[in-house]
């Protein structure tokens, strides 16, 4: 049992439709990456939930620190002038 | 990442440290505006410990759940009910695979999960050891096991942990499924014949209190549900649970026909709940302790699956070593 031990983790992402961006849905247990594909089939598809499988070595992903969450996002809260909503547009001009 | 709780267990933070006051204060107070934490968030021991407790629990119940109704596959009545079954059966060990997932995120590998339940030291919810005698026992835990299960799940998609709550999602969606498929065998079995319908009630007999028993212990004696509702992982209690289950499923069993094994159930017009009977707190608390009908034997059938199953995993790794070392 403490073999199973050595299979690597994989995270699942599936397209749901023509058009919309890969999206994770989560993770399992694979040696290699066909079987990958295939236990995420089996495990994250049964409804016809998508067109497309990636799998992702666990171990290859690098996340940002919760802890930098101040320092990697705050300072866009302050820049409101990157939002259209800014810039004040005549109503008689219509949409823009 | 989702598993990095896992990844990162072994060389990660010293847990032993005491928790400081100032993390534990933010904690709680992003947990009471609803946030979510995710694996790699800060979060109490007590907090982790208890929702690798939980979510464990819930994985072991979807794998062992798929021993009784397994049961029946090989002798459903016809194909349509063949193909329903195996596909809830299936959906079952997806559900135990979704939540060792989400647990994995909290740093336990799945491995020590399994042989938890494996050693007998994990708990996996009660109702699984009692025996699938008839036909009808198929349909009736679908209707009321699976009810139960929706009545605690669908509370647990808001649970504060985000893996566990996404997990949730999942399942609720699939459960649907599971318990309108068991109240339409039900349904079938009252309109047959009259031995078919003793054989509807009959079920009805066995599985309503148990699945009473389903919601845990009353607010009483529950030991684990202050810290959970004040940490969001519960959003009701367990006796408030079990009175939306009655109140919902009773109707449900008159349109059936049948008759529930309870002669103090009425329904209370001021309040307007169907009020129950005591429950058999001993048979709960024998069950968990070990002794219910069928646990020896529910054990005894997982650990034979995980032994038969050890010549595939070694397979899959030896082949996975093989073109790892050809650099395929």
């Amino acid at each position: 049992m403490m073999a199973e031990q050595n299979m690597p983790l994989w995270e699942v992402f599936i397209r749901a439709r023509n058009g919309l961006a890969h999206k994770h849905v989560g993770s399992l247990h694979a040696v290699d990456a066909a079987m990958a594909l295939g236990a995420a089939r089996d495990v994250y598809t049964r409804r016809g939930e998508g067109l497309s499988i990636w799998v992702v070595p666990s171990r290859a992903i690098t996340a940002s620190d919760p802890a930098d969450k101040e320092m990697l996002f705050e300072p866009t809260a302050s820049k409101i002038y990157r939002h259209p909503t800014f810039y004040k547009v005549p109503d008689d001009v219509g949409n823009m | 990442m989702y598993t990095q709780g896992l990844l990162d267990a072994k060389d990660g933070p010293d847990r032993r440290q005491p928790e400081p006051e100032a993390q534990l204060q933010r904690f709680h107070e992003r947990v009471d505006a609803e946030e979510k934490v995710e694996p790699n968030d800060w979060m109490p021991e007590a907090y982790r410990r208890t929702l690798i407790r939980q979510i464990s629990q819930h994985a072991h119940s979807e794998i062992v759940g798929m021993l009784p109704e397994g049961n029946w596959i090989t002798r459903a009545p016809s194909l349509r009910r063949k193909a329903a079954l195996l596909a809830k059966v299936q959906d079952e060990g997806g559900h135990g695979l979704y939540l060792y997932a989400a647990a994995e995120t909290l740093g336990i590998a799945r491995e020590e999960m399994v042989e938890q339940l494996l050693a007998g030291k994990a708990k996996y919810s009660s109702i699984f050891n009692y025996p699938t005698l008839s036909w009808a026992d198929i349909g009736a835990i679908g209707w009321l096991v699976d009810g139960a299960a929706i009545m605690n799940q669908i509370p647990l998609c808001r649970c504060s942990y985000g893996p566990y709550a996404r997990a949730m999602i999942r399942i609720c969606k699939e459960e649907s499924f599971h318990q309108r498929q068991g109240y339409e065998i039900m349904l079938t079995l009252c309109a047959g014949t009259p031995a078919q319908k003793a054989m509807a009630q009959d079920a009805l007999d066995r599985w309503w209190w148990p699945s009473l028993m389903m919601f845990g212990p009353s607010d009483k004696e529950s030991q684990h549900s202050d810290t959970s509702i004040r940490w969001k992982i519960k959003r009701f209690s367990n006796d408030e649970l079990r009175q939306k289950f009655v109140d919902a499923t009773v109707p449900q069993g008159h349109h059936l026909g049948l008759a529930f094994p309870d002669p103090a159930l009425r329904f209370e017009g001021a309040s307007g709940h169907w009020r129950f009977g005591a429950i058999d707190w001993n048979e709960f608390r024998n069950v968990v302790a070990g002794n219910g009908p069928c646990n020896r034997q529910r054990l005894a059938q997982r650990r034979a699956a995980q032994a038969n199953g050890a010549w595939v995993r070694e397979a899959a790794i030896a082949y996975g070593e093989k073109r790892a070392a050809r650099g395929q």
